[in-house]
């Protein structure tokens, strides 16, 4: 039976398929925002791309708490009275139908005045009148077709990031002036005595200095500053002999052009400007969609309802909740504050924040922790410790967090430029000496000249380019790192920790087996049936694995909470859940079970095993080779055995590990001068991510939240964890041997330099030559030794 | 050929203006996103409202 997929969104369509308009849609959700796309004539967005649609979420209550104008003022961007401006941050956004169908959204709603999508970053601003429409409706608007803004404590804090465009300013001036510089040297390279040329030599030269007089003040001063901090630290970086090669080559260029004694070589000096600038465009790559700063602010809500003493609910910021308050948290909501269970059946997931798999059941009178998502009905929590002074944001307190990491870490350009400095001031110097017993009236050129000569362009270039490509090409097979620094630091590691749950396992699939009586073809619909209307992530779970065509609504349904559903079929009573609810003989053990009993008979059991990611054991086992391996959870001991088959046997298995425990374990194993890299997922990790050396979070859906790190790892791409690991290391050596490249060119320049016959038409091929070769050769050999390993 | 004098004299007062000009659309915020727009290009304007004719012609 051939499949169908869904016109929206492009999901299977299974037993729930609706039909409507000729088209077959995966849910209701879909068929909606179908049917308001085409009462609007907007039926164009689904010309652009195939199934370009999400699954609208639940808007009902949700967003009340923007109606509060104090909320709703800390998300506008700009009001005048009559307009208002605002900035949402959209996960969904994918692709051109969604651009189209998000700038066209005042065909849906004529209170929208204009909408503009910023692609790369996954933002939406949009520009509507006050009188016409509020920030509520707006913001159901858009998640009524799919797109759902992400709306958390983050943006209540009201910091808006300054875009430093200073490097593009730089940039544009130093390309300016040696565009124009390059044009006016031209004649002078040919030495021709000419009538003409020898009319107009002072006005190019003049020129010539005129424009390289800004790109030394302003393109050229972080090169400067950089080296003048270095050298009063004592330190020599690589800025070190660059600036002294731009200061030489400006001063000699200056006093050749006004003492009429030469052309100067303002052409290699803009160049090199220029050249040194674009490497440092190119090492800036961000992911404008992705945060690698993200703490638990951005995974709480921005609000919260807040239940009065007669029962009046009212919609409040985060910031006011104060102790004793009474909070109601619906389904899918996230408690934020440590409480007390009042009202309702608990379920709460914890497994970002504490690692645990399985949900908690809570019932009234019992403590619950911020940071548990509620899976079920509505419930009442009253107050213990606010927002800041409970126990998961007292995480966040700690040193690590506030502390700025000291750049101790000397990257390889900067250790070899030590050394280069040195032999260059060496050379010069004994040149210099040379020549003046030699022929004194060279022994000034010969000492700039080598100088200029030595200018590092390509020495500086090899890195950035090298680390900057690399950088683009993980970004392409879904690593995203912080910077192009991260690379340097993971080819130092020599250790791995990884949390377990979310990191190793994934909530996507879950091995299920079936124990007990085989359950015959009428039966199984049943069971399917009955998980249909429980939410609870195990039915899911279990409703997704059993294959039945046919689905039978149930006469009576019940769910009692942390025990099982019953429902029933026909006069037959079906049970699914607990072996104390379902009458069966309970196993201790550590896995989950879900016994079935259908009609007073006990059927058997489907026992829930964590699915641990495809192809772990292959990674653990290439892994295992170069690196030591650890694994520390906050879950229970029940995975073990497992686990110690899947590591080498040195390897450390920790469980019932709290958060500070395990920032703990890794600056143990940093204290044994270990360099250390951290894999987690949740709020948990967020300590351990920021002690260790690298900090890669997994994440199954890069658009939602990620705790703070140094890179992001897409869950379907663990896989090739050890390919980007050695990659990293293999980059290093291609930047090593470009070094080795660049100081060829050196060497021939300087022997042009030393002989004293450096005349700028050499040194203006020599540097460009040198710098285009080197970046050449770093971008051919990445990209190749990537296929070779990625592919 | 004392021409050149005025030619380098007007070619470079134009250059100067567009540098000053691409600085100040920097500024703006104009280059930003800078893959948005080669998107939004392709959009077609605005639809042509010919549904209504065929309906008055099935009557």
């Amino acid at each position: 039976m051939p499949k169908e997929t869904c016109y929206h969104c492009g999901a299977d369509c299974n037993a729930d398929k609706i039909v409507f308009d000729d088209k077959c849609f995966c849910c209701n959700g879909c068929k909606t925002v179908y049917e308001i796309l085409n009462q609007n004539e907007l039926s164009c967005y689904y010309d652009f791309e195939q199934a370009p649609g999400t699954v609208p979420t639940e808007i009902k209550g949700k967003y009340d708490y923007l109606d509060n104008p104090e909320i709703a003022e800390k998300l506008i961007e700009f009001n005048d009275g009559t307009t208002s401006v605002v900035n949402f941050y959209i996960p969904s956004i994918h692709c051109s139908s969604c651009i189209w169908v998000l700038e066209n959204l005042d065909k849906l709603n004529p209170g929208v005045k204009n909408t503009l999508v910023n692609f790369p970053k996954k933002e939406v601003r949009i520009t509507f009148k006050d009188s016409e429409v509020s920030l509520k409706k707006v913001v159901e608007l858009i998640t009524s077709i799919g797109y759902e803004p992400l709306i958390s404590l983050e943006d209540a804090e009201g910091k808006k990031k300054k875009i430093n465009r200073t490097l593009i300013y730089q940039v544009a001036l130093a390309g300016f002036a040696f565009g124009n510089v390059m044009l006016l040297s031209f004649p002078e390279y040919f030495q021709v005595s000419e009538f003409w040329l020898d009319r107009f030599k002072p006005l190019f030269r003049f020129l010539m200095f005129a424009f390289s007089v800004p790109v030394v003040i302003y393109s050229a001063r972080d090169y400067l500053i950089s080296a003048y901090k270095g050298l009063k630290h004592g330190i020599l970086n690589i800025d070190v002999p660059i600036s002294l090669g731009i200061l030489v080559l400006f001063f000699r260029s200056s006093y050749e052009v006004f003492t009429h004694t030469g052309q100067g070589y303002f052409d290699s000096l803009t160049g090199l400007v220029f050249f040194l600038l674009i490497g440092k465009v190119f090492q800036q790559k961000t992911y404008g969609f992705l945060s690698f700063e993200r703490d638990y602010k951005s995974y709480f809500p921005i609000a919260i309802t807040k239940v009065d003493i007669n029962g009046n609910q009212t919609n409040i910021p985060l910031h006011q909740i104060k102790q004793g308050d009474r909070l109601l948290i619906r389904n899918e909501e996230i408690i934020p504050v440590d409480g007390v269970l009042i009202n309702g059946n608990a379920l709460l997931d914890y497994s970002f924040v504490t690692g645990e798999s399985i949900p908690v059941s809570k019932k009234s009178g019992d403590k619950v922790f911020a940071g548990g998502k509620q899976m079920g009905g509505a419930i009442e929590v009253d107050v213990l410790q606010t927002v800041t002074q409970s126990y998961l944001t007292q995480l966040w307190s700690n040193d690590i967090f506030t502390k700025v990491p000291e750049k101790n870490i000397k990257n390889l350009t900067d250790t070899i430029s030590k050394y280069f400095t040195i032999v260059i001031l060496a050379i010069a110097f004994f040149a210099g000496l040379y020549w003046y017993f030699e022929d004194r009236s060279i022994a000034f050129n010969v000492v700039t000249a080598v100088l200029i000569i030595a200018c590092p362009c390509a020495l500086a270039l090899s890195a950035p380019f090298a680390l900057g490509n690399m950088l683009r090409i993980f970004g392409k097979k879904r690593f995203y790192l912080k910077n192009s620094e991260v690379i340097e630091l993971i080819s130092k590691v020599d250790t791995l920790v990884f949390d377990k749950t979310g990191t190793l396992t994934t909530n996507k699939e879950a091995e299920i087996h079936y124990e007990g009586t085989k359950l015959s073809p009428d039966e199984l619909p049943l069971v399917k049936s009955l998980l249909r209307s429980s939410n609870h992530p195990l039915s899911r779970m279990l409703f997704k694995y059993i294959r039945s065509e046919k689905l039978i609504e149930p006469e009576r349904f019940e769910e009692v909470l942390g025990k099982g559903i019953k429902g029933i079929f026909n006069k037959k009573e079906v049970r699914a859940g607990s072996a104390g609810f379902t009458g069966a003989k309970g196993v201790s053990g550590i896995d989950t079970y879900m016994y079935i009993k259908i009609d007073g008979e006990l059927k058997g059991k489907f026992i829930f095993k964590n699915a641990y990611r495809t192809g772990l054991t292959d990674v653990f086992k290439k892994l295992a080779k170069k690196y030591r391996l650890a694994v520390v959870s906050g879950d229970n001991a029940g995975e073990k055995a497992q686990l110690e088959n899947m590591l080498p046997k040195s390897s450390e298995i920790l469980f019932n590990q709290k958060p500070e425990d395990k920032l703990q374990y890794i600056k143990k194993l940093q204290g044994q001068h270990h360099n250390v890299m951290m894999l987690g997922d949740g709020l948990n990790d967020a300590g351990a991510l920021a002690q260790s050396n690298v900090g890669i979070a997994i994440s199954e859906n890069i658009n939602v939240f990620s705790p703070a790190s140094d890179g992001i790892l897409d869950a379907s791409r663990f896989k090739n964890l050890p390919d980007f690991l050695q990659l990293s290391g293999k980059t290093l050596q291609i930047v090593k041997l470009s070094f080795l490249l660049s100081f060829i060119y050196n060497i021939v320049g300087m022997v042009f330099a030393v002989s004293g016959s450096l005349s700028p038409i050499v040194a203006a091929i020599l540097m460009p030559l040198s710098s285009i070769s080197v970046v050449f050769f770093v971008t051919l050999s990445t990209n190749i030794i990537s296929k070779k390993i990625l592919y | 050929m004392n021409i050149i004098f005025v030619m380098i004299a007007v070619s470079l007062f134009l250059a100067i203006i567009f540098f000053i000009i691409f600085i100040r659309l920097v500024k703006k915020g104009q280059y930003d996103d800078v893959y948005t727009p080669s998107v939004r290009m392709l959009f077609d304007d605005e639809l042509v409202k010919d549904k209504k004719e065929p309906k008055s012609i099935n009557k």
